[in-house]
Parts: C-alpha cells; sequence; structure tokens
C-alpha cells in the first residue's frame, strides 16, 4: 500500500529528475544517519565511512534516472552505500577480508549449532551506547560471511522487510529467510559473552 | 509436539512472526516447557534489539553539516 512518505518521496525524486537538484537534500535527510551506519558497519571506521557515506549519497543522486520504483529509494540507496563500503574494504583490507571470509560456523551439512544457550537477563537502557557492545557488535559483524552480512545489515539493522531485501539484493525471499536466520544465530553466539559481560558492569556485579 | 531442533530451525520465521498459526501454538506450547528453547529465543530477541538501536554506533558530530557541504561543492548550489 502506498503511504503519504512514499508518495511525497516519489514527488520529490520526479522533481529532482526534472532539474531541481536542490531538493536532494530534503529527500536523503531521513537516511543519511542509516547510509552512514550501514558503511560503518562494514568499514569499522568513522572517517572511512564518512567518505563512504558521503560518495554513496552524490552516486545516488546522478544515478537517480536508474532507480526504477521510487518507492524503493531507501534500500536502494542502502544498497550504494554497502557496495561502496564493500569495494573500499577490499581494496584496502584485502587480507583481512579473506581471512574474515573464511571463518564460518557451520557444521559439515551447512546448519549452525548453537554452542549453549546462556540466559541474558533484563537489557538495562544504556547497555547499547557502551563502548564495548560497539566494539563487539562490529566484531560480530566481522565475523559473518560477506553474504550473510549484507542481509543481515539491511534486514535486522536498517530494519528493511524481507522483500525489500529480497529485491535489492537481487535473491529470492527464500534465500534471504534462510540468510537472515543463520546470521541470527551466529550474532546471538557472537555477541552472548559481550553482553552478558557489559550487563555484570552496569549491574555492578 | 515439535521439538527443540524444529524450534531452532523456526527461530527466525517465529520471532519474525512469520509462520502458520498451528505451527506457531506448538511452538509455543514447547517453549512453556522447555527453558532451553526460551533462553534461546529469548536471547535472539535481545540480540535484535542491541544491533538494531541506531544507538549502537555513533554518528560523528558535524556529519549532516560536511555532508551538505560535500555534496553543495559537487552539484554547484
Amino acid at each position: 500500500m502506498e503511504t503519504e512518505v512514499t508518495r511525497d518521496e516519489s514527488t520529490l525524486i520526479e522533481r529532482i529528475r526534472g532539474g531541481e537538484t536542490a531538493l536532494f537534500y530534503e529527500l536523503i535527510r531521513p537516511y543519511e544517519r542509516s547510509v552512514y551506519l550501514s558503511a560503518y558497519s562494514i568499514l569499522h571506521n568513522h572517517a572511512d565511512a564518512e567518505e563512504v557515506a558521503q560518495e554513496a549519497l552524490l552516486k545516488a543522486l546522478t544515478h537517480l534516472d536508474q532507480l526504477r520504483e521510487n518507492d524503493k529509494f531507501k534500500a536502494w540507496l542502502l544498497l550504494i552505500a554497502i557496495n561502496e563500503a564493500r569495494m573500499r574494504r577490499r581494496k584496502e583490507r584485502p587480507h583481512l577480508y579473506e581471512s574474515l571470509e573464511e571463518q564460518t560456523m557451520e557444521t559439515e551439512n551447512g546448519e549452525f549449532m548453537p554452542r549453549q544457550f546462556a540466559d541474558w537477563r533484563e537489557i538495562p537502557s544504556d547497555l547499547i551506547e557502551r563502548k564495548e557492545i560497539r566494539t563487539a557488535v562490529l566484531k560480530a559483524l566481522d565475523s559473518l560471511p560477506e553474504k550473510y552480512r549484507d542481509v543481515f545489515i539491511l534486514r535486522d539493522m536498517q530494519h528493511l522487510t524481507v522483500a525489500e531485501t529480497a529485491a535489492i539484493l537481487g535473491l529470492t525471499v527464500q534465500a534471504v529467510k534462510t540468510q537472515v536466520h543463520r546470521a541470527r544465530l551466529q550474532m546471538r553466539e557472537q555477541l552472548r559473552k559481550a553482553v552478558d559481560g557489559q550487563i555484570a558492569v552496569l549491574e555492578g556485579k | 509436539m515439535v521439538k527443540c531442533d524444529k524450534v531452532l530451525q523456526e527461530l527466525s520465521n517465529y520471532i519474525d512472526e512469520d509462520l502458520d498459526p498451528a505451527l506457531r501454538r506448538e511452538i509455543n506450547e514447547h517453549l512453556r516447557s522447555c527453558h532451553r528453547c526460551t533462553v534461546l529465543v529469548d536471547s535472539t530477541r535481545k540480540m535484535l534489539y542491541v544491533v538494531g538501536d541506531e544507538r549502537v554506533f555513533e554518528i560523528p558530530i558535524g556529519f549532516g553539516e560536511r555532508l551538505h557541504s560535500f555534496l553543495s561543492e559537487r552539484l554547484g548550489n
């Protein structure tokens, strides 16, 4: 169903295509943070992420005529950011990139097995802003194979729907569901200790 | 009644509420008596809560301003 937001956005996109480029700032304002965060999720470096975010947004504007469905603007924009970040990462850190891609936690038949089932208590609200958690999230993302990571960033960090994620990555809905499932299990396992540890610190234990 | 491996297999669909009602009921039933699976569901939800909050990463101060100057410069407006 078309919402008021997508209608307005679609009008903006048409007007920008028609030459009113200054309206681009208005179009991207709601997504600037998401573009930055997607790049940062992959690059782990503020300066690089900022440059990539700028380049990605410029690229989106100069290639706006290639966006086929106006209501997919957010997904399309995030994909540009992810691709740009990925290219930069490969260029600058090829060795790191290769070694990380080899790390998977799957068993022989391709199924992930959770090792432990530690209990996580209530999450204190300031947990998310702790440096240790940020570091752990980045490290956990790095442990994912690239194809799982893209799906996870779009679906669970940027909150696109399964259908949007599938469309933008050229995957089937079922493939997105499978990859997101495996990514979640790995992320949970990777983050378990950090989250438990930081909760204990916040509770003064 | 479903077993633990089925819960593990359907974990994401369960969290996303993308299951047919009969299977969902069976999983709920299983969770009532299985601590292990309850913890699995609970901790996966919490992981998603942590990573899905945009505060999890900082945005550098002045990012928006620098972005706008960059684009103005390139676009010439």
